[in-house]
């Protein structure tokens, strides 16, 4: 594949990541959150699979299958599952609302840029360049997580967040050494699944996901 | 023997939660096994010291590696978790007695807390610092259902902020060791080494500085929030609260020190590759932050397991003051510090959860004259207070003479007198509130009939922190050795 070619399909790829970030921020729907973070699943399996067609080693495409695997297919069929458990369909109110969400999430994508220009100068590559939409994805995730009140939204936004990180790592190095991604996917897998329980339990407790009802324990 | 002395502390509590595991009953037993399985660890990192001492380092492959800075860590966790989970044993009685929770419940309990230990020896054992990320995010994991160990709403509630809160704060830890090592891996080191910290130890001067801030920020945020620190705290006072006595004193004893001795690891790569003074400021700001958080939040407490999980973030800041610092005198203080913290909050913690059975309260107000009905309960939980408290002739008063010295020395006297000032203001508060509890003449409880559980782990920790402070004999070498590792000149 050319240089260009290749410059190109990365630069869409994570265009949809981005675009797949903001409109999380956008939507009010529990499911199609959960529709979207399988979209970015899928793409970041393909941002992996097409750093491999530049790597020429086979181990970037066996990551890329393991992030299909894990982000497309597994963590959404758990939140699938939660959101089946709870039937709460719509966030109910959230602090922020949709206009000044949307706004929140432009200045933090330039915020991103801002922040990952020594990232961008260290090596200065096609691909690096694109390093500040990983970034972006990760102050995103970290803004849904604050300003949404419904369990599941937070697992939702913890997700973005670790979708982000994940694109950073794929950017600026092609991944990590292959034990630790085992180790790091083990763990994300296992945190979604802890949630999972805590939010059954806090539907048993509470009778309800809405983390305002969350205020027994305080100074 | 290298292979041994690295393996076995691994194994043994991994033994003990595949034991506990397999049983159907809960019994006496298998907590013992959990007690044993800790003590082999205190035992490693011993034979560990020994071997360590003269500045050597045994390693397994890259992954795996001890030096007199990870030994000093197995003894905290070894002698922390001998105390806790020999406690644990009456508590695991008590509960059954009590009927709050049924069988497999206390059989949960019994397998993640040795599991808990398992993933805290691996943290300080690993030298891939990968791998050092996925044991400290694989404890939060371990005790999220410890800390929800009675369902109650509290309990919910704390579970949740908790394990939210710390997988945030860890993601963040994550993406620092991405960016460390993307800065690796652009300067002259192989990608199969660029984690291991080693190697980025004596290459820190090679790595970009401007990728190294951003990641070392990170770093800072994310372990701080694991160890208790500003701004990502507010996990810990709930946690603590609301989790089972011995599993508090675990996670304040041990789990928020193995977070510090992560950064402690980390500042060593960026005080070779960052401006001193950026490295400094930053950890500055987060331990003062802290330490004067915890400080307004202790004076006005009224519960007194939520109190103790404030002293932590205090105790913790203090330790980062030092890490701050740098310099090995400081680490040395440091290091002491955390064994006597950890050895003090077990002995309070544990201490706690028989006052609790005892008085079937956690108000501070609602417990009075406890001396006067539970003699050495109410005079080992005094004397732990005491310790805490930093007089002599308890080790945390060594240690915090050490620290306010090393700060003199780097020309931090400012540090000193803000510290010193907030920690004379928790003196008072602690004081004040304590003496109520402890004297006065009540006559009776609503829990004066109750078992509380066997007092000999409070005194045998009590004894080790005397030990500690009046002879630095079994330890000075070994702190030395350690320090100059972790500290820099």
């Amino acid at each position: 594949m050319s240089e260009s070619v290749y410059a190109q399909l990365l630069y869409l790829l994570c265009g949809g990541l981005l675009l797949a970030s903001v409109l999380m921020l956008w939507r009010r729907q529990l499911s199609a959150l959960i529709s979207l973070l399988t979209a970015q699943g899928v793409i970041l399996a393909g941002v992996a699979a097409l750093l491999g067609t530049q790597d020429g080693g086979l181990e970037l495409y066996a990551v890329a299958l393991g992030v299909l695997i894990l982000k497309g297919g597994v963590l959404p069929a758990v939140l699938r599952r939660v959101l089946a458990d709870t039937g709460a369909a719509r966030e109910t109110q959230p602090l922020v609302n949709v206009p000044a969400s949307l706004l929140a999430a432009a200045l933090l994508t330039l915020l991103a840029y801002a922040v990952s220009r020594p990232l961008v100068e260290l090596d200065p590559t096609p691909t690096t360049q694109a390093v500040p939409v990983g970034i972006a994805m990760v102050l995103l995730g970290f803004f849904l997580l604050v300003t949404r009140r419904r369990a599941l939204s937070q697992v939702a936004g913890f997700l973005l967040l670790d979708n982000g990180i994940a694109a950073t790592a794929f950017l600026v190095t092609a991944g990590v050494p292959v034990v630790v991604e085992l180790a790091v996917s083990m763990d994300l897998l296992l945190v979604v699944l802890v949630l999972q329980v805590l939010t059954a339990r806090l539907r048993a407790t509470f009778g309800s996901t809405d983390l305002d009802e969350l205020r027994e324990l305080r100074d | 023997m290298d292979v041994l002395v690295i393996t076995v502390p691994l194994a043994a509590p991994l033994v003990a939660a595949v034991v506990a595991r397999a049983r159907r009953r809960p019994s006496r037993a298998v907590g013992w096994v959990t007690v044993v399985a800790a003590f082999v660890i205190l035992a490693s990192g011993v034979i560990a010291a020994m071997l360590t001492v003269d500045g050597e380092a045994l390693t397994v492959g890259s992954v795996l590696r001890i030096d007199a800075l990870s030994a000093v860590m197995l003894i905290v966790i070894g002698s922390v978790g001998v105390i806790a989970t020999w406690a644990g044993v009456a508590f695991v009685e008590t509960e059954l007695a009590a009927g709050h929770v049924d069988d497999s419940d206390l059989r949960r309990y019994a397998t993640l807390v040795p599991g808990f230990l398992t993933a805290m020896v691996l943290a300080v054992l690993a030298n891939n610092l990968g791998v050092l990320w996925a044991a400290v995010e694989a404890t939060t994991i371990v005790t999220a259902f410890l800390v929800g160990h009675r369902r109650s709403r509290g309990s919910v509630e704390a579970t949740w902020k908790y394990v939210v809160i710390c997988s945030v704060g860890i993601a963040l830890a994550y993406l620092g060791t991405i960016l460390v090592y993307y800065a690796a891996r652009q300067s002259s080191l192989p990608s199969s080494s660029a984690l291991d910290w080693d190697q980025l130890a004596t290459h820190a001067n090679e790595l970009d500085p401007g990728v190294m801030r951003i990641a070392f920020a990170l770093l800072v945020l994310g372990y701080g929030a694991k160890g208790g620190m500003v701004p990502l705290h507010s996990w810990l006072p709930d946690a603590h609260s609301q989790a089972p006595a011995p599993v508090s004193a675990l996670m304040s004893g041990v789990l928020l020190p193995v977070a510090v001795y992560a950064l402690i690891r980390y500042r060593v790569i960026a005080a070779g590759s960052l401006d001193p003074s950026f490295v400094r400021t930053l950890l500055l700001a987060m331990a003062l932050t802290s330490l004067a958080l915890a400080t307004s939040l202790i004076i006005a407490q009224r519960d007194y397991k939520r109190l103790l999980a404030y002293s932590s973030i205090e105790h913790m800041g203090l330790v980062v003051i030092g890490l701050a610092i740098g310099t090995p005198l400081a680490i040395a203080a440091g290091l002491l510090h955390i064994l006597g913290h950890g050895l003090g909050k077990a002995v309070l913690f544990c201490g706690a959860g028989q006052v609790l059975v005892s008085e079937r309260t956690t108000q501070i107000a609602e417990v009075r004259g406890l001396l006067a009905r539970r003699p050495v309960l109410a005079g080992a939980f005094g004397t732990g207070f005491l310790a805490l408290l930093g007089l002599p002739p308890f080790s945390l008063f060594a240690s915090e003479l050490g620290l306010a010295r090393a700060t003199a020395d780097a020309g931090f006297a400012w540090v000193i007198a803000v510290a010193l000032t907030l920690l004379l203001v928790v003196f008072v508060s602690i004081t004040v509130h304590l003496v109520p509890m402890i004297l006065g003449s009540e006559a009776s409880g609503p829990g004066d009939t109750a078992a509380v559980g066997s007092p000999a782990p409070l005194l045998v920790g009590l004894m080790a922190l005397i030990v500690l402070g009046v002879v630095a004999w079994p330890l000075d070498q070994l702190l030395r050795s350690a320090s100059l590792i972790g500290g820099t000149p």
